[in-house]
């Protein structure tokens, strides 16, 4: 748990760093424009905004990444130029990135040594690793490749890789996104340990809970521009998502004494053995999924949930068609077409790529999986008029941003696509809708209304599975939810009987905590 | 001619058959390693050939002849560096460019030198060591290209193992992104593979012209750099399984025109497949594990890179 933060820590001194008149433009689009930023030493201070605001573009500029067309920055009293990553690792910037900068196929030493100066990286490395982690709470086998590694320890290479270098300033995008609660806490106590020793950290999140309790400082970007400096521990989470937005936040609400009906899809001891190294073998996973009802599935990244969706989604064929039966019929053997024709919708994970066809446009991408279900076709001919209506009425009911649906798929931002995904399923009034990772990096005022979206289409009777590894989304929505950890399901508890710390136990693979939270409760 | 003097032939022509290869493999992999798929060996290698031909052919110095067919595949090399890597085109589509346009350019500077033989590189010769049976040829009497594809086999493994540039090499090839966000000079690290490799390929094309038959022809390359390509891959990227690979497929092209001598029936297209079949069915084997496969083969292969900045 984080304990109360201690008010007196920072002394109000010289900040560490300062921008001044910060510009950064991309064609077509203004990143950053008049940012003002200033970071004292010691403190913890968070960078909020929606999608798209700009934050990611501004750290990038204080790490080197990226160049600023405009405005100065101001290191200890002095102005700099930070025109590459050495020059930024030289003064003492150190930078945990959103996606990792990791390479699968090395081992965490080599990983290391390539993110550090090489008069760090000379021999003795490995024992200088142990010492960091150890001493910071942060295990680490040196020895181990990277690609045999969870989320949670990849994180901890690049967090001791920075450590190495002793810095004055660590910069985090998204450190929490793919952690468990319990993980979570842990780095909170790590970096309230640096903060404490002097070390400045700029922390960039959407989980703003977090930011309320270990920041002492948020300076929020709406567009590109600071709207507002404010001391996250006076705010509530609700107004610090509006003063992101600019405008009231509406949460989803559950719709209550909804008749759940009976099982429609079902799925008996499934099981898989994956070729591939990378990939997690699923062991007799059964749940079934009823009418009008929300099923989610908790879990880290990379417990089986690609894999899981592969399989119900017909990418990939079970060995026995009998393990998913959907109204009766055997459809382990069935390829995607088939199981949509059946009233089955899916949306992946990736949206690019997976979800949609990034090159087309938006009327095209909707043919690819409404085409036969809402009679977009003639004899192999597209009925172009008809899947424009459809398209349209997506953009429109799910208030999907763009341009238009001529433009390309990966035109939009990733919230946008992502509504206009969810909603080209949900249009389709499918029988039973299975999302992976719905909000996955979506800001909190398109995840609300993905939420109600979902919340609605069981409303009508849909079967609905929610995979995800959000559990304040998974709470929301969900009317049963399960844990999914090593490929294995656990038993669904329904959520009104169950913690958020629960299913955060189950995520991290604590078993035996099972049994001591059902005694408490 | 008794049985000993055949071997020793025998050794001696594989040697020579395979040493082209080495050279020509081993600069593709470490291409390869950087994240560029350059499908222009043939090409570079064919260069190489009648540049070192014809600047031996008018010197009479076998070294400056060796040195020119390095830097004229290195010359290749960058055009096509300069064009994947700086204008972003189709590494794909460029690499079989290149492959045409160097046979196209050997056969325009070839023209003069058709039907002119060359003298050869000297070969080793260091007394009582080289005069030792068998053996003492075969080891101590190579000229000095073969010994120079030796060290580069050795050379390249120990780089990219155990040296941090081989480290950053082999980091740029896996994840390009992540290289250039820890401030990697992406672009700069894989020009310098493709000069090398370019300078590989020009080395295993001077090889051919030089020693393995002091002449020129049209086209002598023959498809040596596409087996060179092959090699890297079933080779799983490794070098001394590249090297081992090289001397596999030399040796049964030179133990099938052996066959093909003693006059057996055997249809003669049959064995000339041989050489092909069996590297491939050998390398596949030893590399046949997918998982391995995949960690060995760098992630970032033929994507293109490009910065924002």
């Amino acid at each position: 748990m984080i304990g109360a933060r201690k008010k007196g820590e920072v002394v109000e001194t010289k900040p560490l760093l300062s921008l001044r008149n910060i510009r950064k433009e991309f064609p077509g689009c203004l990143a950053n424009d008049e940012v003002d930023l200033d970071v004292l030493p010691g403190e913890i201070h968070a960078l909020l905004g929606e999608n798209g605001a700009g934050k990611s573009t501004l750290v990038k500029m204080i790490y080197g990444v990226l160049k600023p067309d405009g405005g100065e920055m101001i290191w200890a009293g002095q102005a700099v130029q930070i025109a590459n990553p050495s020059t930024a690792r030289a003064l003492g910037v150190g930078m945990v990135f959103q996606h990792f900068s990791l390479f699968e196929a090395l081992t965490v030493a080599e990983n290391i040594a390539l993110g550090i100066p090489p008069e760090l990286s000379g021999p003795g490395l490995e024992d200088r690793i142990i010492d960091v982690s150890k001493s910071y709470g942060l295990p680490l086998d040196p020895y181990r490749g990277v690609h045999s590694l969870s989320v949670g320890e990849r994180q901890r290479i690049e967090i001791v890789r920075c450590l190495l270098q002793k810095p004055k300033l660590l910069i985090m995008d998204e450190p929490t996104s793919v952690l468990t609660p319990q993980e979570a806490d842990k780095l909170f106590e790590t970096l309230q340990r640096l903060s404490s020793e002097g070390v400045a950290i700029l922390y960039i999140s959407h989980r703003l809970e977090e930011i309320r309790k270990l920041c002492h400082k948020a300076t929020i970007l709406r567009l590109g521009r600071v709207v507002s400096d404010c001391d996250p521990a006076q705010e509530t989470a609700r107004s610090l998502a509006e003063m992101m937005m600019g405008s009231d936040l509406t949460s989803a609400v559950k719709a209550e004494g909804r008749a759940i009906g009976e099982a429609r899809f079902k799925v008996s001891a499934l099981s898989t053995t994956p070729d591939d190294p990378f990939a997690v073998a699923l062991k007799k996973v059964s749940f079934e999924l009823k009418n009008g009802e929300i099923f989610g599935v908790a879990g880290l990244a990379g417990n089986g949930q690609s894999e899981l969706m592969d399989m119900l989604s017909g990418e990939a064929l079970a060995s026995n068609a009998d393990v998913i039966v959907m109204e009766g019929h055997a459809t382990g053997h069935m390829g995607p077409e088939e199981r949509r024709d059946l009233g089955l919708g899916f949306v992946p994970e990736e949206r690019l790529g997976h979800g949609a066809v990034p090159d087309m446009t938006l009327w095209e991408n909707g043919f690819l999986t409404a085409g036969r279900g809402q009679g977009l076709m003639n004899n192999g001919f597209i009925k172009t008029d008809k899947t424009k209506d459809f398209a349209n009425a997506i953009v429109e009911r799910f208030n999907v941003k763009t341009a238009g649906i001529e433009h390309h798929a990966s035109s939009l931002s990733g919230g946008n696509l992502q509504k206009f995904i969810m909603g080209r399923e949900i249009d389709q009034n499918p029988k039973v809708l299975i999302v992976l990772q719905p909000t996955w990096g979506v800001d909190a005022g398109s995840a609300a209304f993905i939420h109600q979206a979902l919340i609605d289409l069981a409303a009508q009777g849909t079967a609905v599975l929610v995979i995800s590894q959000d559990l304040d989304e998974l709470f929301a929505v969900s009317d049963r939810i399960a844990v999914i950890s090593e490929g294995r399901l656990s038993e669904s508890t329904p959520a009104t009987e169950t913690t958020v710390e629960q299913i955060g136990l189950l995520m991290g693979g604590l078993h035996e905590a099972e049994q001591h939270g059902g005694q408490a409760a | 001619m008794d049985g000993t003097d055949i071997v020793v032939s025998a050794a001696l022509t594989i040697i020579t058959a395979a040493t082209p290869l080495v050279f020509a493999a081993l600069g593709e992999l470490v291409v390869e390693k950087s994240g560029v798929l350059n499908l222009g060996v043939e090409g570079m290698m064919v260069v190489g050939a009648i540049m070192a031909f014809a600047t031996g052919v008018t010197t009479e110095n076998a070294f400056l002849a060796i040195l020119v067919g390095a830097l004229s595949g290195a010359l290749v090399g960058g055009l096509f560096g300069f064009l994947v890597l700086v204008l972003l085109s189709n590494q794909v589509a460029t690499g079989l460019a290149l492959t045409i346009f160097g046979i196209g350019l050997s056969a325009l500077v070839g023209h003069g030198f058709v039907g002119v033989t060359f003298a050869g590189v000297p070969s080793l010769y260091i007394p009582l060591l080289t005069d030792i049976p068998i053996i003492g040829t075969i080891l101590f009497g190579q000229d000095l290209m073969v010994y120079m594809s030796v060290a580069f086999a050795i050379g390249i493994g120990w780089f990219l193992k155990s040296t941090r540039a081989g480290l950053i090499l082999r980091a740029v090839g896996e994840n390009h992104d992540a290289a250039h966000a820890i401030g990697y000079p992406v672009i700069r690290v894989r020009f310098m593979a493709v000069l090398f490799g370019g300078a590989m390929a020009g080395l295993g094309g001077a090889y051919l012209s030089l020693v393995y038959t002091p002449l020129w022809v049209e086209n002598m390359t023959a498809g040596r750099g596409w087996i060179a390509l092959a090699l890297v891959v079933f080779a799983a990227w490794r070098p001394g399984r590249a090297f081992f690979g090289a001397y596999l497929f030399g040796g049964i092209t030179i133990i099938q025109l052996h066959v093909q001598g003693v006059g057996w029936a055997i249809p003669s297209q049959l064995l000339s497949m041989l050489p092909y079949l069996v590297t491939i069915i050998v390398l596949v084997v030893i590399s046949r594990d997918s998982g391995k496969q995949r960690l060995s083969a760098p992630a970032s292969l033929g994507k293109i890179f490009y910065a924002a900045s």
